[in-house]
């Protein structure tokens, strides 16, 4: 069910692969616990700028973050996180009359490079939303959903890839008997559940996460907060967050942006104990934001 | 301690207040129920009206005062089913003995149009002299001529012997003798419809090849043995065609042996084979559960049989068949080239002048007069459509059209093109109406905007889009106009879809309620004897369109139930 291997793509641009019609960006098989090799500059934001038609909402990022580790997007309403989120796997693609300049590499590869499928970008990245969207169809049908636009037919590998991502997702205990029950029929903190076990469904290396516990009780969020800690270990997580408790608890690199800058980007505990920006004091202290 | 706020005596606090634009909510309840009440009228009209046609009615003898005008050709007592009674219009006959009660008239169904030349007629209740129900009066349903109403005599068979109405034996052996003649009746028809119409299609399909191969000798081909093939089949099938004419003839012989002798309250006496009668029965003689299963019976006999006597008379099924599956087809059409467009116009169009544009244009096509469309279907598909596919495939059976000509065909496409901008609207709603989180999700699992909408989309906005095909059909089977000029026709012998191959007539004409009750209404000789008929039809029509509904609204639960996300 892995995609088909292609040649691993260099360090370096895409230079020297302009006569390949098609890149990939490798798969990865997923490793056991922390990493001591792990690639610190895995999804690496060059120069970002970022524009809605007229308006520019993102200016000059950069950003590296490391592999198998979680990186926190904090910063006040309208910042800018969410729409850096959502360019990292080309979710913004959908929107009329966005621009962008700068770069954004995964594994060293240009994601805006033109012989790059946007589909085959995304079946390597998952995202969860903010708010749960499983799809009117069985919880089993939500789950396998990636493999089977992917074309996976077989059974018995959908039945193994619902138990692991269910079991990854915390979620197989409560569901195992009810799996062709709708997904809508879940409670909203098991829907949130069900949607990150359909993320990652499909052995994504990146998991892109949009406050995806605003939406739910205390309990729920916990439950989900415990889940992050432990996919750290085979996924590489980017998750934007409002909740700055959230953050300091489980991520382990954080960045601040404000009003589309990255004011500060830093170890997360040395961000929320001794910050080096004024502003990204005042912020995490809640002084404004 | 605050002062605190007590109720008063209306049990509001503080001064009453008036909650703004009551008035407006009774204004719009009363708005619902003048809708409400017009359509409980228009339908217990129907309801009334259609039922009326079926209940068995009982059959009076009246005798008029000697110098009344009422007279029917010169008879003082004559009778009939009693179908009206009203008070009197001002009419130029004026009652013969002024009198101080009201002046009512009715209407008797007085049947032996036969000898009568009429159907129903009016008289004033003043000139009554005497009225009786008398027990022995017996009403035949006959395949010609409209009802009989009379009291059997006697029964005439082959030669001399008879058998009279007091006899004991008498109402059996009628009955069995009816019977009988229905049993003979049906063999006939089976005959004389299937299987002579068997052999008359192999004896055209031998006409045929013998055409094209006379055609292919002339060109220098040697196929003279081949030719020579077909005369002896031909043979065949003429001989066996007249045992089975034959056959016939002798069954319908059979029909004209026994005669049964009756006379009516005016005192004609009328003779009729008993061939003739499809059945009869006693109108005064029923008892309660018996009118009500004669009642069932005629409401059976409507919706399966086929119509007799310019239609006045027997049952509708062809044209009940013929709704449904023009219905049907029109459905399949549509659905695809709606759903299509639309999610063409709403999902990969780009957004702007030139897709508002579309858009107001398939809405303006829904405000096209429906006849339009007839011509429209007329002069495409009829002429243009159907003339090239019959020079194409058929053209040795020209000047004869096959396609060339309406049928189910171009009546269903005809009426999809008319029904396609409603599906349009309908699925663009149901489309928009699909939530951006879940489409969103999709593409982020990797999939493509195809399998999206495949996926995901289509199915979340199928209730939405059976609403449209709802709208579509409830359109569609009620319109007539465009029919007329495309495929329906008065009365036709076969069904478009049958036993015999290819199963689906696609060139036959077929009827349809909708010109049904416009046959009977304008086009029928007795307009009168017709109306129960035409209230009958409409309530069938409606009735088919509300199971049509019925069964898309079900599907459409179902579909709700296991996948939508809430909207529709």
């Amino acid at each position: 069910m892995e995609q088909v291997q292609d040649k691993p793509a260099s360090a370096s641009d895409a230079a020297g692969q302009d006569d390949r019609r098609e890149l990939r960006v490798e798969a990865a098989e997923p490793k056991s616990p922390p990493a001591e090799d792990f690639d610190p500059k895995l999804i690496e934001i060059v120069n970002f700028d970022f524009f809605y038609s007229q308006a520019q909402v993102l200016h000059d990022i950069s950003l590296e973050m490391p592999e198998k580790h979680v990186t926190a997007l904090i910063g006040p309403s309208g910042c800018g996180k969410t729409t850096l989120l959502r360019n990292l796997n080309r979710m913004n693609d959908l929107i009329d009359g966005v621009r962008h300049k700068g770069d954004i590499k995964i594994k060293g590869v240009s994601i805006y490079h033109p012989h790059l499928e946007v589909i085959s970008l995304r079946k390597r990245i998952g995202m969860v939303f903010q708010k749960s969207n499983p799809f009117p169809k069985s919880i089993y049908e939500n789950v396998v959903y990636s493999l089977r636009v992917a074309g996976v037919k077989d059974k018995s590998a959908l039945d193994e890839t619902v138990e692991r991502s269910l079991k990854s997702a915390a979620l197989w205990d409560e569901v195992k008997d009810r799996l062709h029950d709708s997904g809508l029929s879940l409670s909203g903190g098991q829907q949130q559940r069900l949607c990150i076990a359909r993320a990652i469904a499909n052995r994504p290396e990146i998991l892109l996460m949009d406050e995806p516990c605003s939406a739910l009780d205390p309990v729920a969020t916990a439950k989900i907060e415990d889940l992050i800690l432990e996919l750290k270990k085979d996924f590489t997580i980017v998750i934007v967050t409002h909740n700055m408790q959230q953050a300091a608890r489980i991520s382990d690199q954080t960045a601040f942006l404000y009003l589309g800058k990255l004011i500060e980007f830093d170890e997360t505990s040395k961000i929320f104990t001794n910050p080096s920006k004024k502003q990204t004091e005042d912020y995490v202290t809640g002084r404004f934001g | 301690m605050a002062a605190q706020e007590k109720p008063n005596a209306t049990g509001s606090f503080g001064p009453a207040v008036k909650s703004p634009g009551e008035a407006y909510v009774w204004l719009t309840s009363m708005g619902l129920a003048a809708g409400l009440i017009m359509v409980v009228f228009l339908m217990g009209l129907v309801v009334v009206k259609g039922v009326e046609a079926f209940w068995p009615r009982r059959v009076v003898q009246v005798t008029l005062k000697d110098d009344s005008p009422f007279k029917l050709i010169g008879a003082a007592t004559y009778g009939g089913e009693l179908t009206m009674r009203q008070e009197k219009r001002s009419r130029t006959i004026q009652a013969s003995s002024d009198s101080d009660i009201p002046h009512m008239e009715m209407q008797l169904f007085v049947a032996n149009r036969d000898v009568y030349g009429l159907s129903f007629k009016f008289l004033d209740v003043a000139d009554i002299k005497s009225t009786e129900q008398p027990g022995s009066i017996v009403k035949l349903e006959r395949i010609d001529g409209g009802p009989a109403i009379g009291t059997p005599l006697r029964i005439q068979f082959d030669g001399e012997k008879s058998l009279a109405a007091d006899a004991a034996e008498f109402p059996a052996e009628l009955e069995r003798l009816v019977k009988e003649a229905n049993e003979r009746r049906d063999e006939i028809h089976h005959i004389e419809k299937k299987d002579v119409g068997r052999i008359n299609a192999r004896l055209e399909k031998l006409s045929r090849r013998q055409r094209t191969l006379e055609e292919k000798a002339e060109s220098g081909a040697d196929i003279q043995a081949r030719i020579a093939e077909i005369e002896p089949q031909r043979s065949e099938l003429q001989a066996r065609y007249e045992t089975l004419a034959a056959k016939a003839r002798g069954l319908r012989d059979e029909q004209e042996t026994v005669k049964l002798v009756y006379r009516l309250m005016s005192g004609q006496e009328r003779t009729i084979s008993v061939g003739d009668i499809i059945h009869y029965y006693h109108p005064n003689r029923l008892g309660g559960l018996q009118r009500v299963g004669l009642f069932l019976r005629n409401i059976w006999v409507f919706l399966t049989d086929e119509p007799r006597n310019a239609n006045t008379e027997g049952g509708i099924f062809p044209a009940i068949f013929g709704t449904f599956a023009m219905t049907l087809l029109m459905s399949i059409a549509v659905m695809p080239f709606g759903v299509m467009a639309a999610i063409y116009l709403r999902e990969y169009a780009r957004q702007g002048a030139t897709v508002q544009a579309v858009r107001i244009a398939v809405n303006n096509l829904a405000g096209v007069p429906s006849i339009v469309f007839g011509v429209f279907g007329l002069g495409f598909f009829v002429y243009f459509a159907g003339g090239t596919i019959d020079s194409l495939f058929f053209s040795d059976r020209l000047p004869t059209p096959t396609f060339g000509t309406g049928g189910i065909l171009w009546a269903s496409l005809t009426l999809a093109l008319m029904t396609v901008p409603v599906v349009i609207v309908a699925t663009e709603e149901a489309l928009a109406s699909v939530s951006r989180g879940v489409r969103e999700g999709s593409l982020a699992c990797g999939a493509s905007k195809w399998q999206t909408i495949q996926r995901v989309v289509l199915p979340a906005a199928a209730p939405g889009i059976l609403t449209g095909l709802i709208l579509a059909m409830a359109r569609g089977a009620g319109e007539v106009a465009p029919l007329m000029l495309v495929g329906v026709i008065k009365h036709v012998p076969d069904l478009p879809i049958d036993a015999t191959f290819p199963f689906v007539h696609l060139d036959q004409k077929f009827m349809h309620l909708g010109f049904h009750i416009y046959d009977l209404g304008f086009q029928s000789p007795d307009a009168e004897a017709a109306k129960p008929m035409v209230f009958a039809t409409t309530l069938l029509l409606i009735a088919l369109v509300v199971i049509l509904n019925l069964g898309a609204i079900v599907i459409r639960e179902r579909l709700r139930r296991r996948y939508s996300t809430g909207a529709f």
